[in-house]
């Protein structure tokens, strides 16, 4: 015996939403991926121009001097590999994606997980916001992306800043949460306002954890641009498409192989970043 | 101290709920209710219950009680770090609790510095950092807070440590930068929670010595929290005794000493004039190593060489102690294949119970040097006493 219980339409619902915003909003959607598209040609022109070897050497000189020589040699060999595949090119496209991405996801959620700290209500009310950010499959959000900012790189964005925001909140967070209490206690004790205990005591202690936070924004940020290349972004997750597309593995694991390389990179990169910057 | 001393604070009929409904709790309490019954009734906890007290200008007031008696939470409602539920706390006319943000803001700068129990230096910030802090937050201008910070560091003889970083330093020396961050602000009064309760005791003796002498020369007016009667009874002008958030007594050392308000203080004292008259138990040291009656001669030969000893006591499996057994003679009936110690046993050595006091004990150390064992009635080992124990409980003993 079957209850007649009308369907929810949640979809729906969820479409209409949607369908009013990119009416509404349009004239905001085209300018943000107007402004948005110009930093990406601009930052993707900047690193095409220079030479391969010297992109190569800043980073090299970068690893050399957060993280030392081992570093900055397997930089060199990982980055020759990745030029000696033909995937100079892509690499950069998605470096770009990566770097702009984390900019904006790191710009909005740095005041919101500060706000999150030092607020209880507003706590309670982003963590299940997260939440959903978080688990709700990367690939929906892909989806919207398009009526909003068509297909391509800002789609890309838009759908990378979204899923990769949530641990730089989190961290932010956390990372304000775990100053001692005594320390917070000294800082009121001396009269500081709100924002000298934020800016002299809160903020820098909690760094390293921050640090953490954007280190997990870069690697989820990367693993996206990856999977946008359905929505036309373009980069090393493009030649992984393309390969699936004409059924050729070898391409496939070449690409593959320049985002681990790529990732290993980064994420050594930002941690030598926050270990220097342990109090 | 002089009759016509000014009051510097004045604190009236102070009340602290922890809760959400502080209004039953205060109702309850002046129904006479006691702090255990309100926290079952409500659910809220009374941590201070009408606490009037005055602070004079230029005294050391020593706030004194055991753990959860709201000495923290009192010193903490002094500067609002703590929101007090009701009463007053008038400091040059200004009355704290009604103060608004800014008003607060301005009164902590003016008037108050605080140096914590477990320091709370910023631990990304520099020793002079550390010291400036409090004037960089009042917006000083670089070059005097550098000065006044460094005259402070120079006043807690950190000169040459400016640059280090506070994980560099020893706890003592922590805290004497805590010291210096608070003399720098030269506020008009220093709030000291439990400032050196985590200092080993010897540095922390040093540490009151130095506070008197500081407070002795710059005759600042410091409120000291601390749990320690002897700490209390070095420092203090003045002592508020503090228990289950109410005042018990307030007065000078001897008033507390000699004239107790009642059994609670009486107790808190006792352990004063325990300490003055030393006995056998206070100089007791555990014993390392026993050796059983039913040990044989090379077992024990072992305990004695794993444990530096010379001599061994002797105990049955209740410890009660059957004698002394030394090294040569053990060492003997290893030798000759004796297969058990019964016999070997000596009972020429000096034997006390716990309660004996010290300068007996001095007498008792023959020219061999056994240790001396500390019985109970049953006989039962508790512990020995050597000579150098006895010597320096009594040189301590010596300091008070």
């Amino acid at each position: 015996m079957a209850i007649d219980i009308p369907r929810i339409p949640l979809g729906d619902w969820i479409e209409t939403g949607l369908d009013y915003l990119t009416s509404e909003f349009s004239g905001v959607t085209r300018g943000i991926s107007r402004f948005t598209q110009t930093g990406i040609s601009a930052l993707n022109d900047a690193l095409m121009w220079l030479p391969e070897w010297a992109l190569m050497a800043i980073i090299a000189l970068l690893c050399w001097r957060l993280a030392g020589m081992r570093l900055a040699i397997g930089a060199v060999l990982g980055l020759l590999l990745i030029w000696n595949m033909g995937l100079w090119f892509p690499m950069i496209e998605t470096l770009t994606l990566v770097v702009i991405a984390t900019l904006v996801a790191v710009l909005i959620a740095l005041p919101v997980g500060v706000f999150a700290a030092l607020s209880d209500k507003f706590y309670s009310v982003i963590m299940p916001v997260l939440d959903f950010m978080q688990t709700m499959p990367a690939f929906v959000y892909l989806i919207p992306a398009i009526p909003f900012f068509g297909i391509g790189s800002v789609s890309a964005i838009f759908a990378t800043v979204i899923f990769s925001m949530p641990p730089a909140i989190r961290f932010t967070t956390l990372g304000i949460r775990q100053v001692p209490t005594e320390l917070v206690e000294a800082a009121d004790a001396f009269g500081s306002t709100r924002g000298q205990k934020l800016l002299k005591v809160q903020l820098p202690l909690s760094l390293p954890t921050i640090m953490a936070g954007i280190n997990q924004t870069i690697m989820l940020a990367l693993s996206m641009v990856v999977i946008a290349a359905m929505i036309g972004a373009d980069g090393l997750g493009n030649e992984v498409w393309k390969a699936i597309q004409r059924l050729r593995p070898g391409d496939g694991f070449e690409a593959g192989i320049a985002v681990v390389i790529l990732a290993m990179l980064l994420d050594r990169l930002t941690q030598a970043f926050r270990k220097t910057k342990k109090p | 101290m002089s009759e016509t001393e000014n009051i510097k604070i004045q604190v009236r009929g102070l009340s602290k709920v922890f809760g959400n409904h502080t209004k039953k709790a205060l109702e309850l309490r002046d129904e006479g209710k006691k702090r255990a019954e309100i926290l079952e009734k409500t659910g809220q906890t009374l941590g201070l219950s009408n606490i009037s007290f005055d602070v004079k200008e230029g005294e050391l007031l020593v706030i004194m009680g055991l753990s959860g008696s709201g000495k923290s939470t009192l010193i903490r409602c002094l500067n609002r770090l703590i929101e007090p539920t009701e009463g007053d706390i008038v400091i040059d006319d200004e009355n704290i609790p009604k103060l608004s943000e800014k008003e607060l803001l301005e009164c902590r700068r003016r008037h108050f510095s605080m140096v914590f129990q477990h320091f709370a230096l910023f631990p990304h910030r520099t020793v002079q950092a550390n010291a400036e802090f409090g004037l960089e937050i009042r917006g000083f201008d670089k070059e005097e807070r550098a000065k006044k910070a460094r005259e402070a560091l120079l006043q807690v003889g950190l000169e040459g440590w400016e640059d280090s970083m506070p994980s560099q330093l020893s706890g003592g020396m922590q805290q004497r930068v805590g010291l210096a961050r608070a003399l720098a602000n030269d506020s008009t009064v220093l709030l000291m929670d439990e400032a050196f309760s985590a200092l080993d005791p010897l540095i922390r003796k040093d540490m009151q010595q130095e506070l008197l002498e500081l407070q002795h020369r710059m005759k600042k007016t410091t409120i000291f929290i601390t749990h320690d009667l002897d700490e209390a009874l070095a420092l203090a002008d003045r002592i508020i005794l503090l228990k289950d958030g109410e005042i018990v007594q307030i007065g000078t050392a001897e008033d507390i000493l000699t004239h107790p308000a009642d059994d609670y203080v009486a107790r808190f004292t006792e352990g004063v004039d325990m300490s003055r008259i030393l006995n056998a138990r206070h100089a007791m040291r555990p014993v390392r190593a026993v050796a059983r009656s039913d040990d044989g001669p090379r077992t024990v030969l072992r305990k004695l060489s794993e444990n530096g000893l010379d001599s061994i006591y002797v105990t049955d499996r209740q410890r009660k102690l059957l004698g002394l057994l030394e090294a040569d003679v053990a060492d003997r009936a290893a030798r000759e294949g004796q297969q058990s110690i019964e016999g070997l046993i000596g009972n020429d050595f000096p034997k006390v119970g716990p309660d004996e006091p010290l300068h007996n004990l001095f007498a008792m150390f023959g020219d061999k040097s056994f240790p001396i064992a500390v019985v109970d009635d049953d006989q039962r080992l508790l512990g020995v006493v050597v000579k150098g124990a006895v010597l320096a409980q009594l040189a301590e003993a010596g300091e008070h």
